[in-house]
């Protein structure tokens, strides 16, 4: 820390980062705290959502991309908006990133951003992954591997996968200037330690912040419940959970499981808006599992903690994992993900 | 040494440089020491030696190098039958005087031709490249000169590496270095050469500019990296160009702290030393880079960023990243935009604040003043964001008590809070980040946990609409008020008044700068002055039910009218249209207390509002015009009534007739017998061992005292007394509320019903 001076301390500006000067203008930064004070003041989440429909994806979407992003255990980070992010740079951070990356593996050596190395970074977007037209586009990145044989079918091995998207961002997109590029919901499938690697040069790039996304039971709870109501054609998995009672010296997990034609009985028999989940019916559907646990074990699961929940469409684990099964509800799962996320950076 | 022996100094030195004129040669060493500002470089001995033995021995010495100078400026005598005898004292001369005073400019430029032009033999030159110690400074054209003896190639290798070692130990001392680096190129050949190659490593290092740094360069660089792999001079020089390239060139350096170049300047370690205690001041402090591993901290992070505040960096990355792209105008406008590295002082910052090139991460401006200054006076929208969005996450991420405890963490976070409540009062100004930050933080705290800096934070809450604000923090900092410890309450009671006294300055403040504009919020004076009083009303409410909970509590009391201190001169200090009083629960309770200094507070509070009230009405009278302003007669009564009740008690013995009203037969039941005397300044409990004291003092013998005595003349002695206790509230408050009649027990107040 730089020594403050007295002597020079700063003569007070009008124009300084106060209310008014935000009101008048209705500034990014007063939007922010207003949709701040919003979010603490009320009950955090809305006591209703929509269930996911299936015909959200956009007509351009790439289904050989949506296809790669299913059935893989992605880690779940928020993410600040993105300073001066541009979408025509993608080549250039490729360029940059993979020297970073090599610099960083290379601790000390230095390396000439643009020699052919033995992995190999590539930007790409992903067409059609967004909620809204307002929505950034979806971008991914991957890590590849060279084979160091110069053999015939250079089958490059994927070492690390992430991807940067937003789903029906308004509530974000609306309190910062067109500077930023917002995609607050970032998934990443690799190891931890090149995901640190990637992560730092992002948030030195384009001065942006990530912190993993850790889900709560009641968001949990909601999870299930959503993806209970939505309609399949068919059920690829039961439909799980996975509770957790903190007892030493080890924590003791209970498994409950549960056909899914059965888990949709039972939310059929609860909901009563149509296309609509409400707060009362989340918590009749998981008192109804409650209810029925104790019949047969005398366990009361309500004291207990949700620490994950599986579905056909997709299937999610309290420290911030998630792996989607269904492409048809993709864009539901992460609509949600994304309000999560939004609120942690909120 | 003492300002007046510096002068002396001085004087003699003119005097010998005006006796001597005879003795100065072609050299124009004596012009330099002649003028008065580089005079203290002179010898520092014999300070009690009288001035004539101390001026003759500094001629002698002078002397003596004059001639040793001029001696290797000839060259080498071949005749002299005793040659090494007397280069052996000639250099000897320049050698003693080098290392205690150095060398002018003018010497060394001379002494460098000499050693490098291969006059002499190897050792003679070596011996005299190691005393080329600088009084002050040393001129770019010697080094260049010298650059250009090199390449004549008379000079061993070993004398080379010597130079190149003193060049770099002197590099801060050379008075400008455009023409070195215009030789970038020579040098950077260099490189090549194995022996040399540390040192000129070492020697780029200090001298590259942003404009050095060439793709061409980066691959020579990088091809030497491959030759002779990890060297820690070339990382450093690596890591600097990276530094100016990103686009270019990465690296990362490790983790763990290492000595990129060593060696270069401990020759001259001591005399490096003294030079800088002779040039305090003058030399402007040297540009340093740090390479990014500068702060190591002992703890390990996950992200590999290595401490919670990033590192000042600019951010030319994100620019250069078009470049493809990148128009003329761009091209223009980068030459001459102002990197940070450079950013050394105010004026620099000043003169640059249009072109400045922002940090890559914003966070770091927490670590430089400077940048805070720019961040306070900013209007960019993007830098503020960056730079709440970072310290939101920042501080929800490194907040221990969302996570499990732990003690090294602990610290960290403390340290970190320390940090941004000292950017804070720097500016004179509270972060967004950190009020939302406290929104969702305080209804975790336990209220313990780094509370000196929450309590801080919260008095640095940016000003806005108290109501708004109501719920969301001082609720919840309520409900840890009531259920907390004393001392909790009165540090709340504390920052409350600091955040008051911050809304006020910057209202205050606020108002002067422009007109107050209607707009849709509350911005109006009216609803600002709405919301400080919300704020005092509030503190009051906290206030009363404390005194309740602590049974009246003296310490808490005292906590309890400091507030209201602030508050009773908003007016008057502040020039802001508010005045509000204090509620009966702390005025009653400030009246009837047991402790003299609560009741000259009081006196003292009472005292400035009757000043600020008075004002508020003059301007008033003057202003003829009905304004929202005008307090509402309100408030007059109110103090009116207090006024009188406090009049009633203290002076006129006349309690709970006039004010507080209490029936008669209440106070007698109570069985005091003489009640009506019972709280006047003489009897109140709270002066009583005043009152025997300064009887006590009148009349030392006196077995007993009667207390009912201090009356007529004794009872303005009396009061006299009390003054010159230190009750200067007490004072304040009677001069100003109470007239004095010829009579000595004066009673009529003047609490002007005309409010």
């Amino acid at each position: 820390m730089d020594s403050y001076d007295a002597s020079e301390s700063t003569p007070r500006q009008s124009t300084s980062s106060r209310p008014e000067d935000y009101f008048i203008g209705a500034t990014f930064l007063q939007k922010r705290l207003e949709s701040v004070r919003k979010q603490t003041s009320f009950v955090p989440t809305p006591p209703r959502r929509k269930i996911p429909h299936c015909s959200l994806l956009q007509e351009d979407v790439d289904l050989q991309k949506v296809a790669f992003l299913l059935h893989k255990q992605w880690t779940l980070y928020s993410l600040t908006p993105l300073y001066k992010f541009s979408y025509s740079n993608l080549k250039e951070y490729s360029r940059l990133l993979n020297a970073f990356i090599v610099a960083e593996k290379q601790k000390g050596l230095a390396v000439e951003v643009g020699e052919d190395f033995n992995i190999k970074v590539i930007f790409s977007t992903l067409l059609g992954i967004k909620g809204t037209q307002r929505d950034p586009e979806a971008f991914l990145v991957q890590i590849l591997s060279k084979s160091q044989l110069p053999s015939e079918n250079r089958e490059s091995k994927v070492l690390w996968t992430g991807w940067f998207c937003c789903i029906f961002g308004d509530s974000l997109l609306e309190t910062v200037s067109e500077d930023f590029t917002c995609l607050p919901l970032f998934l990443a499938n690799g190891t931890e330690s090149n995901t640190a690697i990637i992560g730092t040069w992002f948030q030195k790039t384009f001065d942006c912040y990530f912190s993993p996304l850790a889900i709560n039971a009641f968001n949990l709870s909601w999870m299930a419940a959503m993806w209970t109501a939505c309609k399949m054609d068919h059920y690829v998995a039961t439909t799980e959970f996975l509770w957790s009672v903190p007892c030493s010296p080890q924590s003791l997990d209970i498994s409950y499981a549960i056909h899914p034609e059965d888990a949709k009985a039972l939310w059929d028999s609860v909901h009563k808006t149509p296309g609509e989940v409400t707060q009362e019916e989340v918590d009749l559907f998981m008192d109804c599992l409650y209810s029925h646990f104790h019949r047969h074990f005398k366990i009361h699961l309500s004291a207990t903690r949700l620490v994950r929940v599986s579905t056909s469409v997709a299937s999610a684990h309290t420290d911030g994992k998630i792996k989607i099964l269904c492409h048809k509800y993709l864009i539901g799962v992460l609509a949600y993900l994304t309000e999560l996320a939004i609120f942690q950076i909120e | 040494m003492s300002s007046q022996k510096r002068g002396k100094n001085v004087q003699a030195q003119n005097r010998t440089s005006q006796g001597s004129n005879s003795f100065q040669t072609t050299l124009s060493a004596w012009k330099v020491k002649q003028d008065p500002s580089n005079s203290k470089s002179i010898s520092k001995h014999g300070e009690d030696n009288p001035v004539g033995d101390y001026e003759h021995a500094d001629d002698q010495a002078e002397d003596a190098l004059q001639m040793a100078v001029g001696y290797f400026e000839k060259g080498p005598i071949k005749t002299s039958r005793n040659k090494d005898k007397t280069l052996e004292k000639h250099l000897k001369t320049v050698e003693n005087v080098a290392w205690k005073n150095g060398l002018a400019s003018e010497e060394i430029d001379i002494l460098l031709n000499v050693a490098l032009s291969g006059k002499f033999g190897n050792a003679v030159n070596t011996r005299i490249l190691k005393c080329m110690i600088p009084a002050t400074v040393i001129s770019e054209d010697s080094v260049v000169k010298a650059v250009s003896w090199l390449c004549v190639g008379k000079c061993s290798g070993s004398t080379k590496v010597l130079f190149y070692r003193w060049l770099v130990a002197m590099f801060d001392f050379i008075d400008h270095k455009e023409q070195i680096n215009l030789l970038y190129g020579f040098f950077f050949a260099l490189l090549q050469e194995d022996a040399l190659c540390p040192y000129v490593c070492h020697l780029l290092y200090l001298l590259t500019k942003k404009e050095n740094v060439k793709p061409f360069r980066v691959r020579k660089l990088l091809d030497l990296q491959a030759k002779m792999g990890m060297q820690p001079h070339l990382q450093a020089l690596l890591s600097l160009y990276k530094f100016f390239a990103p686009a270019l060139i990465s690296v990362s350096l490790p983790v763990r702290k290492k000595i990129y170049f060593k060696n270069s300047e401990n020759l001259w370690k001591t005399a490096l030393l003294a030079m800088k205690q002779r040039n305090q001041g003058p030399s402007p402090e040297p540009l340093k880079l740090m390479l990014g591993t500068a702060n190591v901290r002992p703890l390990k992070r996950k992200w590999n960023s290595l401490s919670v505040i990033p590192v000042l960096n600019s951010s030319s990355c994100t620019k250069e990243c078009g470049k493809k792209e990148m128009s003329l105008s761009d091209c223009l406008s980068r030459s001459r935009s102002f990197p940070l590295e450079q950013l050394q002082s105010f004026p620099q910052l000043l003169q640059n604040i249009h072109c400045l090139e922002l940090p890559s991460q914003m966070g770091s401006v927490l670590n430089s003043s400077l940048l805070l200054h720019y961040i306070n006076c900013v209007r960019d929208e993007p830098v503020l964001l960056r730079f709440y969005y970072w310290l939101s996450q920042t501080l929800q991420e490194e907040c221990i008590w969302y996570k499990v405890n732990n003690y090294e963490h602990g610290r960290e976070f403390t340290n970190f809070l320390d940090t941004i409540i000292r950017a804070e009062c720097f500016l004179q100004e509270g972060f967004y980040s950190c009020e939302a930050f406290l929104y969702k933080s305080l209804p975790l705290w336990d209220g313990l946990c780094c509370r000196s800096q929450f309590l801080q934070l919260v008095s640095w809450i940016p000003f806005s609409s108290f109501s708004e604000v109501k719920p969301l923090l001082f609720d919840r900092l309520a409900q840890l008020f009531f259920t907390s410890t004393i001392y909790f309450k009165c540090s709340v009671l504390q920052s409350l008044k600091e955040l008051l006294q911050n809304w006020l300055l910057w209202l205050s403040m606020d108002i002067h700068m422009k007109p107050v504009t209607n707009s849709p919020l509350e911005t109006t004076l009216g609803g600002s002055m709405n919301s400080v009083s919300k704020l005092i009303h509030y503190v009051g409410c906290l206030s009363t039910t404390a005194m309740r909970l602590e049974s009246n509590s003296t310490f808490l009391l005292h906590f309890i009218l400091d507030f209201y201190e602030k508050v009773c001169d908003i007016y008057i200090n502040y020039n802001l249209p508010l005045v509000v009083l204090f509620p009966p629960g702390i005025f009653y309770s400030a009246l009837l207390s047991l402790d003299a200094s609560i009741l000259n507070q009081l006196c003292f509070i009472m005292h400035r509002y009757h000043k600020n009230l008075t004002a508020a009405k003059k301007n008033e009278l003057v202003q003829k015009t009905k304004s929202e302003f005008n307090f509402s007669s309100k408030t007059y009564q109110e103090f009116n009534h207090y006024l009188t009740s406090m009049v009633g008690c203290l002076w006129t013995s006349k309690p709970f007739e006039k004010g507080i009203y209490i029936d008669p037969k209440i106070l007698e039941n109570t069985g005091v017998a003489e009640y009506k005397k019972s709280l006047n300044v003489v009897h109140h409990p709270s002066f009583l061992n005043y009152a025997v004291s300064f009887l006590l003092q009148e009349s030392p013998e006196e077995r007993t005292v009667n207390v009912s005595s201090i009356r007529g003349k004794k009872w303005s002695w009396y009061l006299d007394y009390l003054f010159s206790q230190g009750l200067q509230g007490l004072k304040l408050f009677i001069r100003s509320s109470v007239h004095h009649s010829s009579v000595t027990r004066a009673e009529g107040i003047n609490y002007n019903n005309q409010y």
